[in-house]
């Protein structure tokens, strides 16, 4: 039967096939659905878990008094919460300019042929296990220096944190349509400040997202710091000294045998979850108020 | 009144051949359409276009006078676009590309050493297809983006010019009120005449437009011709389309381009606008117009 003759008539499967059809789309969709759920379990049950274990301890001594004698209750990991806050910030803060200018390098400057393989060695550093980016911060800064240190264990999240939000900024440049780049072009304006005052502020959201995950990521790093700040008892704020960070504390803590330890190292977990996410709505807030003015 | 002179030449180590421009812009208590500056001649001399080794325009020789109306037209991948973006330099953005023969700006050869295709840039505008207001600007920071990346941040200047551009591109009534708003959130006719204010606040010489209104609706279209045929007055326009009817109306001249055998773009014919489209003098050019084929 031709299309033309019999109209809708022509179109309809017959009653069984349809059926088995319809049926496989149902058993389909609820697959699919029951695959996202089980991609967010994992996060509720660490969210639910958290919270239960982790509130009861959640207090301001916490953030702001020093630990006790092993065994004594009270205190609190203020030198972990300043030396994460800390070494977060500056890894971020030294890492972030080489990322985004490497990410600008390979998408815009680097010709065909280089940019492949730059990406390519940008993966692999993406991809080296962190505890291995430690252990070469101990043979690049601690050996050196004669000492554990702050400054070590920032390096090693900067190596961490640079192919993270390189690879972004390059992908988000590379979503600029090229007519806004021509536009500039045509208006007489050189090159390089077109990427800057043109190009990077219309990627600045995305940039913006990689660096949210590039810090999210380094602030839960255990294994990289463990050579490098080595972790301390007393709240130090020298980067020439060994400094504590929250994942250390919450190892140390958890692994040893004192009820005390164990009640501070879950709220110190969850202040570190917490501490993530005010800082990713913080960035978001900000990104989409300077994109509106 | 008030004038303001801006030097616009940087010190490049090299000979320049354009010579540096001063901008003198009046500005007046009330904007209006007449400033005391005019368009300047275009000529293109043995133009060729290459894509690689690919010759995609051969031999095009050209005169285009001040203040007129230019059209260039002709079947799909004749290379009209490819022509005009030899005009301001654009075409060698495109990795690969390049550009022999010699196009001179009042006189002064843009292809010659020493000379800075930034600074061509500033004084031939264009206007592309779509239209590409800068995403993350407001519609004033739109109009003035030219001058601000330049460099210049006097604000009561900067007022001054985005209104005459505004007004200029016939923009002015329908956005005085919302300045600050997104350059993205305006129709697109509205953006295109956007385009065409931000391309004229750097005050060029000539206005490129590469089919201005092939993506707008039948209205933006009507408004779009009739500015270019205002803008005549203080630029010279060269516009690039692919709709023949539009030609003849809006051009003074018209040049028409076809595909040669070589696969590279050639001029056919070349003269005012109305002799083209009544009289033509090459068989080829009155099978276009008549729509024999293209």
């Amino acid at each position: 039967m031709t299309p033309a003759a019999g109209g809708m008539a022509a179109m309809r499967i017959p009653g069984r096939r349809m059926r088995r059809r319809r049926t496989t789309d149902r058993i389909m969709s609820g697959l699919l659905w029951l695959a996202a759920v089980l991609a967010i379990v994992p996060l509720v049950l660490v969210l639910v878990f958290l919270l239960i274990n982790g509130l009861p301890g959640l207090n301001l001594d916490l953030l702001t008094k020093l630990p006790r004698p092993p065994g004594e209750p009270g205190g609190g990991v203020a030198p972990a919460f300043v030396g994460t806050l800390m070494m977060v910030g500056l890894g971020t803060l030294i890492g972030t300019p080489i990322a985004v200018l490497a990410g600008v390098y390979i998408r815009e400057y680097a010709g065909g042929r280089g940019a492949t393989v730059i990406r390519f060695l940008v993966d692999v550093l993406a991809g080296i296990p962190s505890i291995t980016i430690g252990l070469f911060a101990y043979g690049f800064v601690v050996v050196p220096m004669g000492s554990f240190s702050a400054i070590a264990g920032i390096v090693a999240l900067a190596i961490i944190l640079i192919p993270i939000v390189a690879r972004i900024t390059d992908e988000m440049l590379g979503l600029v349509p090229a007519t806004v780049r021509e536009a500039s072009y045509a208006l007489g304006v050189p090159r390089w400040k077109t990427i800057v005052r043109v190009v990077l502020p219309a990627a600045a959201t995305g940039i913006g997202t990689g660096v949210l995950l590039g810090v999210a990521r380094i602030a839960g790093e255990t294994a990289p710091l463990i050579f490098t700040t080595l972790g301390n008892r007393t709240l130090s704020t020298s980067l020439n000294e060994p400094m504590d960070a929250l994942p250390l504390r919450i190892w140390v803590y958890a692994e040893g045998p004192y009820a005390s330890w164990h009640q501070q190292a879950w709220a110190a977990a969850l202040v570190l979850v917490l501490l993530v996410l005010v800082f990713s709505l913080g960035t978001r807030l900000l990104l989409r108020r300077s994109h509106r003015s | 009144m008030s004038t303001m002179t801006r030097e616009t030449s940087e010190a490049t180590p090299s000979a320049q051949v354009v010579r540096p421009r001063a901008i003198n812009i009046e500005v007046a208590a009330q904007p209006t359409t007449s400033v005391d500056k005019a368009g300047v001649a275009v000529d293109v001399e043995h133009l060729d276009a290459y894509y690689g080794e690919h010759r995609v325009l051969r031999d095009i020789s050209l005169a285009v006078r001040p203040n007129s109306v230019t059209a260039v037209i002709g079947p799909s991948g004749c290379g009209k676009s490819t022509l005009i973006r030899c005009l301001n330099r654009m075409h060698e953005v495109t990795p690969g590309a390049r550009a022999e023969g010699q196009v001179s700006l009042d006189g002064d050869p843009i292809y010659a050493d020493g000379v800075d295709p930034v600074r061509v840039r500033q004084r031939i505008g264009m206007v592309f297809q779509r239209p590409n207001p800068f995403p993350s600007m407001s519609i004033f920071d739109n109009v003035v983006a030219g001058l601000k990346l330049a460099g210049i941040r006097d604000r009561n200047l900067l007022n001054e010019v985005a209104e005459r551009s505004l007004h200029r591109a016939a923009l002015w009534d329908e956005v005085r009120d919302k300045l600050h708003v997104s350059g993205g959130a305006l129709s697109g006719g509205q953006q295109q005449r956007l385009c065409i204010a931000r391309a004229i606040a750097v005050e060029p010489e000539v206005i490129l437009m590469d089919e201005p209104a092939s993506a707008l609706d039948p209205m933006s279209t009507l408004k779009i011709e009739e500015l270019a045929r205002e803008l005549k007055a203080n630029y010279t326009i060269v516009i690039v389309t692919h709709n023949m009817q539009q030609a003849a109306r809006v051009s003074d001249h018209t040049a028409f381009l076809t595909v040669g055998e070589d696969r590279a773009g050639y001029l056919v014919e070349e003269g005012p606008t109305a002799q083209i489209f009544t009289n033509p003098a090459n068989k080829l050019t009155e099978d276009y117009i008549t729509g024999r084929f293209g």
